[in-house]
């Protein structure tokens, strides 16, 4: 990273160098020079906010880093070990969050995957307004969680409310308190989120389904299979290469749940909604107790890790239809 | 929208498919029928959180849905562009420039960065490369805190630093843009280089322009992302002139818990300009958002 000698290598490379022919046979003169120049901008982020914070969040965890005190104790494996044995403050909290995120990401992974497949398969076909469609159904995703929650936060009123109003002209029970009782609070935060994230997955969807040939459907069809048929046998593999990043990318986000719950149910009722995310932040950004905080986000991703590497296998071993529905 | 008029091209499948004449029919209005409700779905709560912006307070918190007002106003407007503890438009400025800047950062320093991986030899090539990816497989909550002392020991808490330069460092946009130029076929950098191009012409005279694509991709992705997100703003902003839109919402929800006639004008000032641009830069983020998802 010294800049001693900047980017005006154009006019020193101007020999014409015909030794270079295929890049890799060999190294063109300055190029170590040049690779880290390329680099240097990057690199530098990377250090300052990946790679240093990496290892400050590990030595973190190994002390009692309480914003209070005045010197921050060495208390190796105490925090973890707290956290896993439940002698630790915090622990039941903890856990409990864990398992409101468990909840969650099972509610809403399903709905998330299945939905928009089927949203895009009504759209996989030309006709008119397709675009205005698709544009549609998107729109939330680009307003943020912070306007869809504080929106639906008042769609969901218990009182006022259009969502129980218009239970009520239907006949339905009209006074559901959507944000503040169980399961609805679990049912709203997933109903919100599908609303929210649908059209994210429905385009991804979408696209490889354009991509997947009308020959192999016409295929099908002249073997006699049935609509599900083709869907099991043509859709579902043709989608495969986009399965893996819709799941992963999908079943990352709502590990991540965090503000549609602080926002719409602030974690209530009780701490019932309060994810893993949310005790987190809450307990190193609010209450300042850095080190149970980080041996909380250890133990969190390695448990994240472990579903990630499991869902890897599961798309790379096995045939889709296998282990679909 | 209404008729039928199934277009051209995709019409090689539909001989087969109105084998019965009335099922494609049916199929049809099942199909028109199923756009119908979710379009409902997707449009109506929108028009209501406009329609509630322009409603006194009590009329806001009636039982009775009025989806036009019955005594329309502009009073929440004022209400909140008045008061300098929810500056709205700030917070909107705020959040264009958070997000524009950190996806111009990420822009040009991973197409800079993917360019070295992807076409440069280098001594200690395979350890930067691995170590780079390898952090794409972290979980981010892991450098919360650790990010959070660092950007506070910098000086940059409530500042918009904080939003735009931390979360420039992840790994995703190298990978995206090294994948891509490793995708672009190398004679025309050659070609360049004998004509005695350095490194740094060739980057920005010959890839740059073959990369726009991806380029913009990468922006629009990066930009979304910013604009998504929720918790880092929420805890690192915390003075009304400083925050963007995301933690400004959580403020002004804080503060008028039942005032839904301001929140909703609030979520209406956060999201009609992002509507605007949406809409008539649609077509970039739907193929970009969908290209992405090919490539991954």
């Amino acid at each position: 990273m010294t800049t001693t000698q900047t980017r005006d290598d154009a006019s020193q490379d101007v020999r014409p160098d015909p030794a270079r022919g295929t890049p890799g046979s060999g190294r063109r003169p300055h190029e170590n020079r040049d690779a880290y120049l390329f680099l240097a901008p990057y690199l530098l982020l990377f250090v300052a906010f990946v790679i240093a914070p990496f290892g400050y969040g590990l030595w973190i965890s190994l002390h009692e880093y309480d914003y209070s005190l005045p010197e921050k104790p060495w208390v190796g494996l105490d925090n973890y070990t707290g956290l896993l044995d439940g002698t630790s403050p915090y622990a039941e909290a903890f856990w409990d969050s864990m398992k409101a995120t468990w909840i969650f990401t099972v509610l809403s992974v399903p709905l998330l995957l299945v939905l928009p497949l089927l949203v895009a398969m009504v759209m996989n076909e030309k006709f008119r307004g397709r675009n205005l469609f698709r544009a549609m159904y998107f729109a939330p995703y680009v307003l943020g969680v912070a306007v869809v929650a504080v929106l639906w936060r008042y769609l969901l009123d218990s009182n006022i409310g259009l969502v129980n109003h218009y239970l009520g002209v239907l006949g339905l029970p009209s006074d559901t308190a959507w944000l503040t009782s169980q399961p609805w609070a679990w049912i709203s935060l997933v109903a919100v989120t599908v609303w929210w994230t649908l059209g994210f997955n429905a385009i991804i969807y979408l696209a490889a389904l354009g991509e997947i040939s009308p020959d192999l459907y016409e295929a099908a069809r002249m073997d006699g299979a049935n609509g599900w048929q083709r869907f099991v046998h043509v859709t579902l593999p043709g989608l495969r290469p986009v399965l893996l990043f819709v799941t992963s990318v999908t079943i990352i986000a709502s590990v991540n749940m965090f503000g549609q719950s602080f926002l719409m149910t602030q974690g209530g009722p009780g701490t019932e909604t309060r994810t893993a995310i949310y005790q987190i932040a809450d307990t190193g950004l609010t209450n300042f107790n850095s080190g149970d905080s980080t041996a909380m986000s250890m133990i969190f991703s390695f448990f994240l890790m472990l579903v990630s590497v499991l869902v890897f296998f599961l798309f790379r071993d096995r045939e889709p239809e296998g282990n679909r529905r | 929208m209404s008729t039928a008029t199934p277009t051209r091209e995709h019409d090689t499948e539909r001989p087969h498919e109105d084998d019965g004449g009335s099922p494609a029919r049916l199929r049809r209005i099942l199909k028109y029928g199923v756009l119908g409700v979710l379009t409902l779905l997707f449009v109506s709560p929108l028009l209501y959180m406009l329609s509630t912006a322009f409603k006194t307070t009590g009329d806001a918190a009636s039982p009775d849905p009025q989806w036009i007002p019955d005594n329309p106003t502009t009073g929440a407007f004022e209400a909140i562009l008045g008061n300098d503890g929810t500056p709205v438009v700030r917070w909107l400025v705020n959040s264009l420039v958070a997000a524009g800047l950190q996806s111009l950062l990420i822009v040009a320093t991973a197409a800079l960065a993917g360019y070295a991986l992807a076409r440069m030899d280098f001594a200690g090539k395979k350890w930067v490369f691995g170590i780079i990816i390898g952090t794409l497989f972290i979980p981010p909550v892991i450098l919360l805190i650790p990010n959070y002392l660092i950007t506070s020991r910098i000086g940059w808490l409530d500042t918009l630093a904080a939003v735009i330069v931390p979360g420039a460092a992840g790994a995703f946009g190298v990978f995206f843009m090294r994948q891509f130029f490793l995708g672009i076929p190398p004679e025309l950098e050659e070609a360049a280089s004998m004509d005695g191009a350095g490194r740094f012409r060739t980057f920005v005279t010959v890839v740059l322009p073959l990369s726009r694509p991806a380029l913009v991709t990468l922006g629009m992705l990066s930009f979304l992302t910013n604009w998504n997100d929720f918790l880092w703003p929420v805890y690192v902003l915390f003075s009304p002139e400083s925050q963007t839109l995301p933690a400004g919402l959580a403020t002004l929800q804080n503060a008028n818990a039942v005032r839904y006639d301001l929140l909703m004008a609030g979520a209406v000032i956060a999201s009609a300009p992002v509507l605007v641009l949406y809409a008539a830069a649609q077509r970039f983020v739907v193929e970009g958002v969908s290209r992405a998802g090919l490539k991954g």
